[in-house]
């Protein structure tokens, strides 16, 4: 934070400046020592702008994300219910009381099982996928290139809602492709079959939604790094006799690595957060072996009337991905993007 | 002997390359069915005349064309009230989300100040932020509010959803910017201000029409915000009169498909227009950071 002041660029000079501060202009000029001495009172005036420029930006932010959040944690101390919701009155404090009766429930435990669980599968797919893809774009002949992006482009630019719905219909019991398609394998008959009686069979079409859905991100980002692999590396590898598996762990991973990192931290972020795929799947109405975090707080808050039950999960899922926030910070901050 | 005995496995291997050139092509292939075919059968139903969906035997190709699918989802209940409602909430959230967001954008992107890091990782990090965390508060409070099935709620809450990858992305158009440009106008007499709005706003044109869609997409796609606050039916936005239909017994599916391409077809549109340009905004902020 210090940086910046004390080696201030000379575009922060405003046009009619007076003379000092045109002269803090030609910052190579200028001795060290004075421009130390300097620097509160050219600052002091134009200071103003730039904070006025993003004060609306901020304040806006502040009321929906900070607030709300603030709020989040002040409730789930709180045992607020459908009555507070017209009453006016002040909930009561409970302590920690939310947090005992969710740590204390086994249903909880099994829901943030299937949460990460559920997050690991699909990141582990998306991101296996989505390098075999991009590895495969490398490869292939331009005109289907030109087909696979098509797709690939296609399928990105596709709503969640829409999406859903087409897997929805795809896994319908009755006349749902997937059951046809199934059915002529010999041997099987998944005729009327109910994809969503058991839960491991509901999640697996969940989860080949979020993952068609985050494919496209995953491959076109991967596949743009790849290209910013030196050939005469991979070349030179080649003449030294490594194979390709050498040759990739060796040579190309090195290079798209910290894209790779990146993507997959926004995975793991993005997979822990389901939510409409599994909302929608289930049409608004979610038992509870379909429970994630996300909708388990959701179904105490606005199913059951317990606010206070809501935000206590959804505080607990925030703070089980604070970690994972930070990790994908840091590695912004590494690349210098946070400039 | 290493001269002479790469340039043999090469001559070796040349033959066998045009083979795995045709293997990778065939595994293309594959991938752009397998990506491509949900969207594929999303169209074949909603052109599918009704008897031939609800069958076991579903032809690839659909027997003949039929626009019953979309005929039925336009004249359900609160179609073209749903239509209103997302066309009010949209373009006054891009509009607002632009104006506040450049603001923001031009003070990060050309100016140091003191909590400018601060700020950039606040923009971040609230972008991680899983959306149940504020979604409970944020019924409460229009609740108390009176902003239930109102539309500046969702106008208010969809704008500052917005803010943080708008103002992200538009920092990355103006860094591209050569600052000369500016100097040379406020040389010339331009204010501070004056030289944003008459140098560097007409350039950044592409940047902002770029982001402009990103946040007309996710505004005309977001649901459960939509969902919770919209109670009354005849303020839904399309995604919540879009699920409505499927929440009763038997879903029409004829209709649901045909109600997935009128709502997926603009986004589709501008998506592909501004595809390229978006990922140029993202890159160049990572490259001249």
């Amino acid at each position: 934070m210090s940086a910046p002041t004390t080696d201030r660029p000379p575009e922060a000079s405003p046009p009619g400046a007076t003379a000092g501060s045109a002269a803090g202009g030609d910052s190579g000029v200028v001795p060290p020592p004075v421009r130390q001495r300097r620097r509160p009172d050219p600052g002091h005036g134009r200071g103003i702008l730039p904070y006025a420029l993003v004060l609306p930006a901020l304040l806006a932010i502040a009321a929906v994300y900070f607030y709300p959040l603030f709020r989040t944690v002040v409730m789930s101390f709180q045992d607020y219910r459908r009555r507070h919701l017209w009453s006016g009155d002040a909930p009561d404090w409970v302590g920690f009381d939310q947090f005992t009766n969710i740590f204390s429930d086994s249903h909880f435990w099994g829901v943030t099982l299937k949460t990460v669980v559920f997050m690991v599968v699909c990141v582990v797919l998306t991101m296996s996928l989505g390098l075999l893809i991009a590895l495969i774009m490398q490869r292939m002949s331009a005109w289907v290139r030109l087909l696979v992006t098509f797709a690939l482009i296609t399928a990105w630019a596709m709503p969640v809602i829409v999406a859903t719905s087409i897997f929805r219909w795809l896994s319908d019991s009755e006349y749902g492709l997937f059951n046809n398609l199934l059915s002529r394998i010999p041997g099987l008959d998944f005729r009327g079959h109910n994809w969503f009686l058991e839960t491991w069979q509901g999640f697996t079409v969940i989860a080949a939604v979020v993952v068609w859905g985050a494919i496209p991100f995953v491959a076109v980002t991967l596949y743009a790094a790849l290209t910013q692999v030196p050939k005469e590396l991979v070349e030179a590898a080649r003449l030294d006799g490594a194979g390709p598996l050498g040759i990739f762990t060796n040579v190309v991973f090195p290079v798209i690595k910290p894209v790779f990192q990146l993507v997959a931290t926004l995975s793991v972020i993005w997979d822990f957060n389901v939510f409409v795929q599994i909302f929608l799947m289930r049409g608004n109405n979610v038992e509870p072996q379909y429970e994630v975090l996300g909708i388990y707080s959701f179904q105490l808050a606005f199913q059951s009337a317990s606010f206070s039950q809501g935000t206590a999960v959804a505080l607990v899922a925030v703070l089980l991905l604070s970690g994972v926030a930070v990790y994908y910070l840091r590695q912004l901050m590494r690349r210098g993007e946070v400039e | 002997m290493s001269a002479t005995a790469p340039e043999n496995v090469r001559q070796r291997l040349r033959p066998d390359r045009k083979n795995r050139r045709a293997g990778y092509n065939l595994a293309g292939l594959l991938v752009f069915v397998v990506m491509a075919f949900p969207v594929y059968w999303m169209v074949a139903t909603a052109v599918r005349p009704p008897r031939e969906i609800r069958s076991w035997d579903q032809t690839l190709w659909p027997s003949s064309f039929s626009l019953d699918g979309f005929r039925t989802a336009i004249e359900m209940n609160f179609f073209w009230s749903s239509v209103r409602t997302s066309l009010i909430v949209a373009p006054v959230t891009v509009l607002a989300a632009m104006v506040l967001a450049l603001l923001a954008a031009f003070a990060i992107g050309r100016f140091r100040f003191y909590g400018r890091r601060a700020l950039l990782i606040v923009l971040v990090l609230v972008q991680l932020l899983p959306p149940l965390a504020m979604l409970i508060p944020l019924y409460l409070q229009l609740n108390a509010m009176g902003g239930l099935n109102q539309y500046w709620s969702l106008i208010v809450v969809y704008t500052v959803a917005a803010l943080p990858f708008s103002v992200w992305m538009l920092r990355g158009f103006i860094i591209n910017i050569p600052k000369d440009l500016e100097e040379s106008a406020m040389v010339d007499g331009c204010t501070r201000m004056g030289a944003f709005w008459r140098v560097v706003f007409p350039l950044i044109g592409p940047g902002v029409a770029a982001t402009s869609v990103f946040a007309l997409v996710n505004t005309w796609n977001e649901y459960l915000l939509a969902y919770v606050v919209m109670q009354d039916n005849e303020r839904w936005t399309l995604p919540v009169w879009m699920m409505s239909m499927t929440t009763q017994r038997g879903t029409n599916y004829g209709a649901l498909m045909a109600a997935s391409i009128l709502i997926a077809l603009p986004v589709v549109i501008f998506f592909m227009l501004v595809q390229r340009k978006m990922a140029t905004g993202l890159t160049s902020g990572a490259v001249k950071g």
